[in-house]
């Protein structure tokens, strides 16, 4: 069972490797330390491709939910200006483990909304560690609502361990608000830009993600249920979840294959951590590519084009009529 | 060591005599009375007791509710390719086999072609004992399917459900079809054509945040389990013990989820005088 911190040990050990290959370089030149520099280059080279080209499904599952890892209102404040934001469902509450709001992309008049974590322990539990209740997806389809009736894009980003299993979360009817937004998005007549940043996790990141294009973060996760969960039903050990990862086939990789995203977004070398502002200007100019091809789809078209890009998905069964004999 | 002749014990007595006892009686999992099996199916499989609803197969269901219990099946051969090629403890294309095998069904759900109340319908029955009435790409596209044909003849449409949520085994690929089925019921609803979910036990998870919230009435049967998290889950996370009857159709009515809890006796009046209100004969 390979450790989560396995990751962070094998950046650490890279990290010892270019230590030594500046102490090395220090050193007087020769032929014997030059050679002695290339061969350690090399082995850096090596040891970061198979660290960050080679990651397992599970170290992408720890990438995704790296603590430092950018959230919706680092990625607001670094692409979009002018943010306003929007608060409450007016049905119950503000639920604060998702933001909304209209802002300015690019000239442009827009919604932006996504789940929001917390940093700190104070602000993980005022952002209920950005697991939704269900007001955070009535708001949601609130602001979607006002931005189709403006006729105005939306932008969504989707970082969301799960839907919430708490008793007031099933009391006020999560599901029914899950299920609602699905259909309210898939006939929303703007443009939808949806993209996992961290973890698509199951239904609560579902409920913001029925777009007319969905991009995934190179090192986020889209999956039906957590590896931990998975694994605490099939393997009825958590201590499986390493297993449960890629049985799942929850990469970016994974999805793309799949035919269930369109496009994947290259993270910084090491993921979006390690250089936030990177992050977002490649974000930014996938998001931009987005919106102008979609403006150039006439309204009726789009949520045709939206739906039958859902219909699509999951061809993957046959008509056994056509080759097996009947059963009764 | 043998007492007796082995070739004198027929071969097959344990067996029947367990069939027999199992057969002809069954104990109510609500009163703890025991109840002749004859009566429960004569009962529509509700115990004459004290009410409690037994579970109901999906092909048992269908002739339960369609007129005379006439109904062709339609999309009957669809069957899960395993597309993730999913192993856990055993591999999902042995968990098909094994579910195909003791249902006769290829997948869990059913869609049947009938007149309900003399109303061209269609209904379609989940089948628990099919890897818990999962949701995989086949039960997502013969729900798509019967929506577009339910648009192209504009008669109405009808789910029971009884799940566990989406399949697991099919990992994202079952989460979409959530998204993919809520699109089309998007579609129905434009197209005003009437769509009722009935929700039995139990209905949890993928199943509920999808299709089965989203009828223009949803009703339930009485007792039923129906959440979007598991109760088992809700308890290990809040690490308290979950209030009686919390999740169960009583407690949805309650909160305003559900429009009625309606008595497996009364199902079909109801839906026939539902449709009766939604379209014209
Ligand atoms: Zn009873």
């Amino acid at each position: 069972m390979a450790d989560p911190k396995d990751i962070y040990e094998q950046r650490e050990s890279v990290e010892d490797l270019e230590r030594q290959l500046t102490e090395i370089k220090k050193l007087s030149p020769g032929d014997e330390s030059e050679r002695e520099i290339a061969l350690l280059q090399a082995r850096i080279d090596r040891v970061k491709r198979e660290v960050y080209s080679k990651l397992t499904p599970w170290q992408k599952v720890q990438l995704a939910r790296h603590p430092k890892r950018p959230y919706t209102l680092d990625y607001i404040q670094d692409i979009f200006t002018d943010f306003i934001e929007l608060h409450g469902d007016r049905r119950f509450a503000d639920d604060h483990a998702v933001v909304c709001g209209m802002a300015n992309f690019h000239g442009q008049p827009v919604m932006v909304l996504g789940q929001q974590k917390g940093r700190d322990t104070k602000q993980k539990i005022f952002r209920n560690f950005g697991q939704p209740k269900p007001e955070g997806y009535r708001k949601a389809l609130r602001v979607m609502k006002i931005a189709e009736k403006f006729g105005r894009p939306i932008f969504c980003f989707v970082d969301v361990q799960g839907a919430y299993p708490g008793i007031d979360a099933e009391e006020r009817g999560q599901a029914e608000a899950i299920a609602h937004n699905l259909r309210e998005m898939s006939r929303l007549r703007v443009p939808i830009v949806v993209t996992i940043t961290g973890e698509g996790g199951s239904g609560g990141a579902l409920a913001i993600a029925v777009g007319d294009v969905v991009n995934m973060l190179e090192y986020s996760v889209y999956s039906v249920i957590s590896p931990e969960g998975c694994a605490s039903i099939m393997w009825r050990d958590a201590a499986h979840a390493e297993t449960a990862a890629s049985a799942l086939r929850l990469t970016a990789d994974d999805l793309k294959e799949l035919g269930l995203i369109d496009t994947i977004i290259p993270e910084p070398e090491g993921g979006a951590h390690n250089n936030p502002k990177q992050m977002s200007e490649s974000l930014d100019k996938q998001l931009q590519k987005d919106l102008e091809m979609l403006k150039r789809v006439p309204v009726d078209q789009l949520t045709d084009r939206r739906y039958e890009k859902f219909r699509r998905m999951g061809q993957f069964f046959e008509d056994a009529s056509a080759h097996s004999a009947q059963s009764s | 060591m043998a007492w007796f002749k082995k070739e004198k014990t027929p071969i097959v007595s344990v067996e029947q005599k367990h069939v027999k006892t199992e057969g002809l009686w069954t104990k109510c999992a609500s009163c703890k009375q025991i109840i002749w099996k004859k009566d429960l199916a004569a009962n529509l499989n509700v115990c004459p007791k004290c009410n409690f609803h037994f579970k109901v197969g999906a092909r048992e269901r269908l002739e339960m509710l369609f007129d005379e219990g006439a109904y062709f099946e339609l999309d009957a051969d669809f069957a899960s390719n395993d597309p993730l090629h999913f192993s856990d403890t055993k591999s999902y294309r042995a968990r098909l086999k094994e579910a195909q095998k003791a249902t006769g069904l290829k997948d869990a759900i059913i869609t049947g072609d009938g007149k309900l109340g003399g109303r061209p319908t269609l209904i379609q029955a989940m089948e628990y004992r099919f890897i818990g009435g999962s949701m995989g790409a086949v039960v997502g596209e013969k729900i798509c399917r019967a929506i577009e044909l339910c648009i192209v003849r504009r008669s109405p449409l009808i789910i029971v459900s009884v799940s566990g949520g989406a399949r697991m085994m099919e990992g994202a690929i079952s989460l979409m079809q959530l998204a993919k089925i809520s699109a089309g019921l998007g579609r129905l609803d434009d197209a005003k054509v009437p769509f009722i979910s009935v929700l039995t036990d139990p209905t949890t998870g993928g199943v509920t945040a999808s299709f089965a919230m989203l009828g223009d009435v949803n009703i339930a049967e009485p007792g039923a389990l129906i959440g979007f998290a598991g109760p088992r889950v809700i308890e290990q996370t809040i690490r308290q013990k979950l209030p009686a009857g919390f999740q169960r159709s009583e407690f949805l009515l309650d909160h305003g989820m559900l429009d009625a809890i309606v008595h497996r006796k009364e199902l079909r009046p109801f839906l026939i005088q539902s449709l009766n209100f939604m379209q014209a004969a």
